[in-house]
């Protein structure tokens, strides 16, 4: 009986608690920045398309929501389209793990309802941005080993110049 | 017949019609605040158009019976828990002169033989939808509430004892000096239990039990028909609400505010506890629902007419 009562005091109690509901549209919520959302595309501090269309990010998507196409120019290879198929993604961030240079990134952005399915199919120039994203610094080319135009074979950041075999004759 | 009573007839039912919708809403605000959220607050200012859209939509529901259903019944039932849901407010006296039927010298006998016959609705519900959950809910509730009404009526017996009358205008009077809640407090618990069990409300609803019956009595229900069994349901929280207020906190008297208000005030305050009980407690196994009703509030009920009784006699004597 005591505990009945006790019971009906604390709920009504509640009356004067805080709501924790988020009054969505009105009120955002806070959402971390490694929060899953919308997909993008990012660029080097350079400003040059991070992505080198090696595949990675379509084989590891569980929902084969991702389609593009390698191409070359200036000695480095692109993507000639890259697609996402928003409607079957499933913003589990496989693509982004995959991604060798950081190029594919999830935001902390998910209004991206659509009243035709159609709409939902995002092309390259839906999703490259003009930022780095979240690795500010971080520019594949200069870290890798490769040489492109502008940058000859171990001039990349803390790379040492290939050893002159024939020097190394007695 | 005059003029402003027939104009009565009419607008009662239209209120507590109306009443009964809008608590749909206000019990899912009022939830909504007890557990730190908002409930419906989008349609309308705070939501309140909330319940017209649930209305709206439920009156364009198809409205399905089952093809092993009895018909006739089927059709029946809801009709009886509308009806009894909503006579029983002609002799409630919300003022002196408010109220259809006015001073009847037997009100408080009309209304507990209504809520009575609101077994059928339920009873009738359960047995006619031909479905096993549908007849659980159905058997329970017919167990349930004819137990309930036992002592729903012997915890009355202490009030019309102290009033002298059946008459709710004689009862409101008869407590010009103390309300009945104080020399009734015994009577006010029983009736209150009786009174949630009566109209299977939480934590008494077990004629509906969703988890163990899918929604009991009315789960072969759909469209309007579903509806009105909603409607009855709190037509009958605002009836029992209202009750209380007449029987035991001095129906519309008051100090300084108009006498309507302050029964408005009274039963909505009873309304707003109907609302916490459902927000706080859980519902009792059904052994001992019936185990509370007969071993406790019965003896309870019975010493309390007898209390009241012998204190009349003596003084009296």
């Amino acid at each position: 009986m005591l505990g009945t009562l006790r019971t009906l005091f604390l709920t009504a109690l509640h009356a004067f608690h805080r709501r924790a509901t988020v009054q969505y549209p009105e009120q955002k919520p806070y959402l971390p920045p490694r929060y899953r959302g919308r997909i993008i595309l990012s660029r080097d501090p350079d400003g040059a398309e991070r992505c080198v269309a090696c595949n990675l990010c379509a084989v590891a998507c569980p929902v084969d929501c991702i389609s593009l196409q390698k191409t070359e120019a200036d000695g480095r290879w692109y993507p000639e389209y890259f697609r996402i198929n928003f409607s079957r993604c499933i913003f589990c961030g496989f693509c982004e793990e995959a991604c060798p240079t950081y190029a594919i990134q999830l935001t902390p952005d998910f209004e991206m309802g659509e009243y035709t399915r159609p709409n939902l199919v995002y092309e390259k120039e839906d999703l490259l941005i003009s930022g780095t994203g979240k690795y500010p610094d971080y520019s594949f080319y200069h870290v890798a080993g490769i040489p492109v135009p502008g940058k000859a074979r171990g001039a990349s950041e803390r790379e040492r110049p290939p050893v002159d075999l024939h020097s190394l004759l007695p | 017949m005059t003029y402003s009573a027939f104009f009565t007839i009419i607008l009662t039912p239209l209120v507590i019609l109306g009443l009964a919708t809008m608590l749909t809403w206000v019990e899912r605000r009022l939830l909504g605040l007890w557990q730190d959220r908002h409930g419906p607050n989008r349609v309308g200012p705070g939501g309140m158009f909330q319940a017209v859209a649930d209305g709206t939509k439920i009156l364009f529901k198809q409205d399905w019976i089952p093809p092993f259903a009895d018909r006739g019944v089927f059709i029946l039932a809801p009709v009886i828990g509308m009806m009894t849901g909503l006579l029983p407010f002609a002799v409630i006296p919300v003022t002196m002169g408010m109220g259809i039927a006015g001073d009847m010298n037997v009100g408080l006998l009309f209304i507990l033989g209504m809520m009575g016959l609101g077994v059928y609705a339920v009873v009738l519900a359960g047995w006619a939808s031909n479905s096993k959950y549908a007849l659980l809910g159905g058997m329970r509730a017919a167990a349930q509430m004819i137990s309930y009404e036992v002592f729903m009526g012997l915890s009355l017996l202490g009030v019309v004892m102290m009033a002298g009358s059946f008459s709710l205008h004689d009862i409101v009077a008869a407590q010009a000096g103390l309300w009945f809640i104080i020399p009734q407090c015994l009577g006010f618990g029983v009736f209150m239990l009786a009174g949630i069990a009566q109209t299977h409300r939480l934590p008494f609803d077990l004629p509906e039990g969703e988890n163990e019956l899918g929604a009991g009595f009315h789960t072969e229900y759909s469209g309007m028909k579903l509806g009105m069994f909603f409607i009855a349901e709190y037509a009958g929280i605002v009836l029992v609400s209202s009750l209380v207020t007449t029987l035991y906190l001095g129906g519309w008297r008051g100090p300084f505010l108009p006498p309507a208000l302050w029964f408005a005030l009274k039963a909505g305050a009873m309304v707003v506890f109907f609302i916490l009980l459902r927000a706080s407690l859980p519902r009792p196994r059904y052994d001992q629902l019936m185990a509370l009703g007969w071993k406790i509030l019965l003896p309870l009920s019975l010493f309390n007419v007898m209390a009241t009784g012998t204190i009349l006699m003596l003084r009296a004597s």
